[in-house]
């Protein structure tokens, strides 16, 4: 029986039933990896740890974590001790960390083995992962298209069957893009939800990780394990961490869903939109309500966000110098020739684009114009959602405004056309909120996700939405076609 | 034409917790490069910081002392440049909401006067590490075990009038953070250093002159110095007719000027913002009961404390409180001899001359509390004279060792046996027959002649009291 495009919980079937052992499973896992090498999805592979990992798990008999022997995938902004970290950038092409992520050491303390790390747009930076020094990731359901991004090796090897699941992290979008692109499902918690030890910033107060799996239940199994108040994080939330799987099967009925006024879904692609309208109508059937909310300065998330995202890199990879690890450059004339030569050859356009952007919001004379004016807004996008939430439990939206795209069709002239990819998700990151995006179908053979925001620490309820979702649907269990990447 | 001057000076106090202020590697000086190091301090990719609330408690007590207003919330922002012993190209300090508001530090003025400076704030930041640039030929190389060190910036408002006004400035704060146990006050390890913030106007002028900035001053000598110079300096600018450049100085102690630092090392935007890896930092009402609870004895209290409970002298007791390291000598070598007056006198004196002359404080010595307090005793119980006293003393002070060993060793027993003293004088006055004469003749002062003959004899261990005695009964 193929592993191939199984879930978290059918590869965990087939272990306790013994149709395979652990360590014939991340055999299996890195054959299909180097299968499907041409999707160029992973930057670095962990093969050997795996496998005495797996062989270590079958020695010890079955364990009682559902992770247990189950094969993952970690975005490279993840440190993983000992194990390569590049963040996709010529930067870091040949940093090892001697530490690992919290929410590596959560996976890999229950058991799931890291069998690589997945490509990226740079620094997380990008929508659609061509921002990477290991060059692009195709889509799955499209050779030549983008997978999305950032986290966009890790959607590819999810949809293209090779690992259950893999972490992604989500700055503006980077999780649910991405999945809705590839058609699987993603989820980006409440900030504070995860730790953020060990994962490489790029926006601090943005930056949240989170899974990227084929089903909403597994990304609850794998939300639990992440998840949990770390002593090494301060903006990690002391919270109780409820087992999201126990909600997963609550009613929908009553539950009130808001659509946004102000994001004009007349204005998209016809197709996208009848999709959203027969996603409305499943839920409407499993006795959801519909309201319309207005969220009155959410026009302004897109510039909020390119002001505050941009300025917090600016001095996030202010450590990348070239004096401690990374790339230095050779032959210096002075310092100031090391850090400006260093830098230039380390970065790439689109991170040097974004620390110009941000380096300028900061500076003396344009900080109350930008940055602060941005973080004034930000707090009245918020309260936007505060107000939203009042009255709803949950907010529906598309991920993204349209489907994947072909390689440098978007964005190379303007960058500001691939910024508006975040038109949707962005909102979600700046106000905190949890989000999830799951697959609702194909326009023109290509996956569309729909975005569900919940209210903050509210992940029960958009996974409890997501589940019953999948359960009266099939979308997530489409799968594409892998002939041309053999 | 007559100029006044207008000095500010910025403090860092190198706060004396056992951690740094993000991260749990320890402060301890003086160990090898980068061993008092972990990824926080060289700012790996991916750590995160994490607060010491115990530089905060510290920094509180400070401003408790001194009148400030404490936010108890107070949040920490990002000061960002390039420089290869700041691993994370940005500083961590606090910019818009410090710990510590206002407050006032009072000074005594050459002519005696009391003079308030008023503080504008104190905040917390974070030290840099350090650059060697002459151990490796061809390299710099980075020492990152100061990087993190928990630092309290104090500010005080332009109010400083002269160089030794600024010293003065400087002594009272480290009396201050030296008794509040803030900082350990060691100057020259780099715990008490300044900026010095100098102009020059025209008496009468409302408005400021240009100022220069001296950085980095790390002696009470060298701050008198340094400002001086560039007080003689802005005037001669200002006295030809020319302008005086806003600019950074260093002091260079060896040719005793201050030269500008290269501009580049200075001109930096340094792009200020909220440090969004760190929430504001609260401190609950509790939290500062508890400070409040278990603040250390200032100055002015111990002095007061000294005079009921050791009977000292008003003088005695303020000259031994006005230092901590002093006071806490005496209050050590106070369990152990009770003749408290001797003790305070010994401090003051003879001790304070050795230390003055050799510019260390007594905790930097090689005495001890109990070395002291064992000499106190052997004065006391008559073992030795005051005189035999002050020669022990300047053994132990060389080499540490116990008045016993070098009473033992050197055969300094006092002689009060009143049979060995009578067969001395004896042979004194045998000796001596025409002063003998000339004393009973009524010349008084020839007693002095025979107590110096009958010390000269026993190499002055001869008891003083029963030399007195038995010459008198001798001679009469």
């Amino acid at each position: 029986m193929s592993i191939q495009f199984k879930s978290i919980l059918e590869l965990r079937e087939m272990l306790d039933t013994k149709v395979i052992s652990s360590e014939e499973l991340i055999q299996e896992t890195f054959q299909l990896a180097s299968r499907f090498k041409s999707l160029n999805c992973f930057v670095t592979m962990n093969e050997e740890a795996s496998i005495q990992k797996a062989a270590q798990i079958d020695q010890s008999g079955n364990s009682k974590s559902t992770l247990s022997g189950i094969p993952l995938g970690q975005k490279d902004l993840f440190c993983t001790e000992g194990l390569r970290t590049t963040c996709s950038s010529k930067m870091l092409f040949n940093f090892i960390p001697p530490y690992s992520a919290t929410a590596v050491t959560n996976l890999e303390s229950a058991g799931s083995i890291t069998i690589g790390k997945t490509n990226m747009d740079e620094f997380a930076m990008g929508s659609s992962n061509e921002t990477s020094y290991f060059g692009n990731v195709h889509n799955p359901w499209k050779k030549g298209f983008v997978p999305g991004g950032s986290s966009g090796g890790s959607a590819a090897a999810v949809a293209a069957g090779i690992i259950p699941a893999a972490t992604g992290t989500d700055t503006g979008g980077s999780i649910r893009q991405p999945a809705a692109h590839c058609g699987i499902t993603g989820i980006k918690p409440t900030y504070g939800r995860v730790s953020r030890w060990g994962m490489i910033a790029f926006a601090s107060s943005l930056d949240q990780a989170g899974p990227l799996a084929r089903t909403a239940e597994d990304c609850a199994i794998l939300l639990n394990i992440m998840s949990g108040h770390d002593p090494k994080d301060t903006t990690s939330l002391d919270v109780e961490n409820n087992d999201l799987t126990q909600s997963l099967n609550n009613s929908l009925k009553g539950l009130k869903f808001g659509i946004v006024k102000e994001f004009n879904l007349g204005d998209l692609d016809s197709e996208v939109q009848k999709r959203f309208e027969s996603s409305k109508a499943l839920y409407e059937s499993l006795g959801a309500e519909f309201m319309e909310i207005s969220l009155p300065n959410i026009s302004a998330s897109v510039p909020t966000y390119y002001s505050i995202a941009p300025a917090e890199c600016s001095s996030n990879l202010s450590r990348f110098d070239g004096i401690k690890f990374g790339h230095r450059t050779e032959h210096p004339k002075d310092l100031t020739d090391l850090y400006i030569k260093s830098r230039s050859e380390g970065f790439g356009d689109e991170v040097k684009r974004r620390i110009l952007i941000g380096t300028y919001a900061l500076s003396a004379g344009y900080y109350d114009a930008y940055y602060k004016k941005a973080q004034q807004v930000r707090r009245l996008i918020k309260n936007d959602f505060e107000n939203a939430f009042n009255s709803v439990d949950l907010i529906m939206t598309p991920t993204s405004p349209s489907t994947a795209f072909g390689f440098g069709t978007k964005g190379s002239q303007n960058p500001v056309e691939l910024y508006l990819e975040d038109l949707f998700t962005i909102s979600a990151n700046l106000a905190g909120l949890p989000a999830i995006s799951i697959p609702h179908g194909t326009v023109n053979s290509l996956p569309v996700g729909l975005q569900l925001i919940g209210n903050f620490l509210r992940e029960d309820q958009i996974l409890n939405a997501a589940h019953l979702f999948q359960k009266n649907s099939e979308f997530h269990l489409m799968k594409p076609n892998m002939e041309d990447f053999e | 034409m007559t100029w006044e001057t207008v000095i500010g000076l910025e403090a860092h106090v190198q706060l004396s917790t056992k951690t740094k202020l993000f991260s749990r590697a320890s402060t301890t000086f003086g160990q090898s490069p980068n061993t008092n190091v972990n990824l926080i301090d060289c700012g790996l990719p991916g750590v995160l910081p994490s607060v010491n609330k115990e530089a905060f408690y510290k920094a509180i007590r400070f401003g408790m002392a001194v009148g400030s207003q404490i936010n108890q919330t107070s949040i920490f922002d990002r000061k960002n440049y390039f420089y290869p012993d700041l691993p994370k190209g940005y500083q961590i300090t606090q910019m818009d909401l410090p710990i510590v508001l206002g407050g006032t530090i009072d000074i005594e003025t050459d002519e005696g006067n009391k003079k308030t400076i008023n503080i504008t704030r104190a905040h917390l930041e974070e030290d840099a590490g350090k650059s060697i640039h002459d151990e490796f030929a061809g390299y710099s190389a980075i020492d990152l075990n100061r990087a993190g060190t928990p630092l309290l910036e104090i500010v005080s408002e332009p109010e400083i009038s002269n160089a030794k006004e600024a010293v003065a400035y400087m002594k009272a704060l480290h009396r201050l953070v030296t008794f509040l146990d803030v900082s350990d006050g060691n100057m020259s390890q780099g715990s008490l250093r300044c900026d010095a913030n100098v102009s020059i106007r025209k008496v009468g002028d409302s408005k400021l002159g240009t100022r220069t900035e001296i950085k980095n001053i790390n002696s009470f000598r060298f701050i008198e110095k340094a400002i001086n110079f560039e007080i003689k300096r802005q005037i001669k600018q200002l006295e030809k007719g020319e302008t005086v450049t806003q600019e950074t100085r260093l002091y260079d102690s060896i040719k005793d000027e201050t030269r500008p630092m290269r501009s580049k090392e200075f001109a930096n935007d340094y792009r200020y913002f909220p440090e969004p890896d760190l929430l504001p930092v609260v401190i609950s009402d509790k939290e500062m009961q508890d400070i409040r609870d278990n603040f250390p004895e200032l100055p002015r209290d111990k002095e007061l404390r000294f005079e009921s409970e050791f009977g000292l002298t008003g003088y005695d007791s303020k000259i031994l409180a006005s230092s901590k390291s002093m006071a806490d000598f005496f209050e050590s070598s106070a369990k152990e001899s009770k003749n408290y007056p001797l003790l305070a006198n010994w401090l003051i004196g003879e001790i304070s001359a050795f230390l003055n002359k050799d510019l260390i404080e007594i905790d930097e010595s090689k005495l001890t509390p109990t070395n002291l307090a064992m000499l106190i005793n052997r004065i006391d119980d008559q073992t030795i004279s005051g005189k035999i006293a002050k020669s022990i003393f300047e053994e132990m002070y060389l080499n540490g060792k116990t008045p016993d060993e070098i009473i033992d060793s050197q055969g300094l027993q006092q002689i009060s046996d009143d049979d060995e003293i009578e067969k001395i004088i004896n042979a004194v006055i045998e000796n001596n027959p025409t002063q003998v004469e000339g004393y009973k003749n009524g010349k008084d002062k020839l007693f002095g002649f025979f107590v110096g003959q009958v010390m000269k004899e026993t190499q002055g261990k001869a008891n003083p009291q029963v030399v007195n005695e038995l010459l008198k009964k001798k001679l009469s």
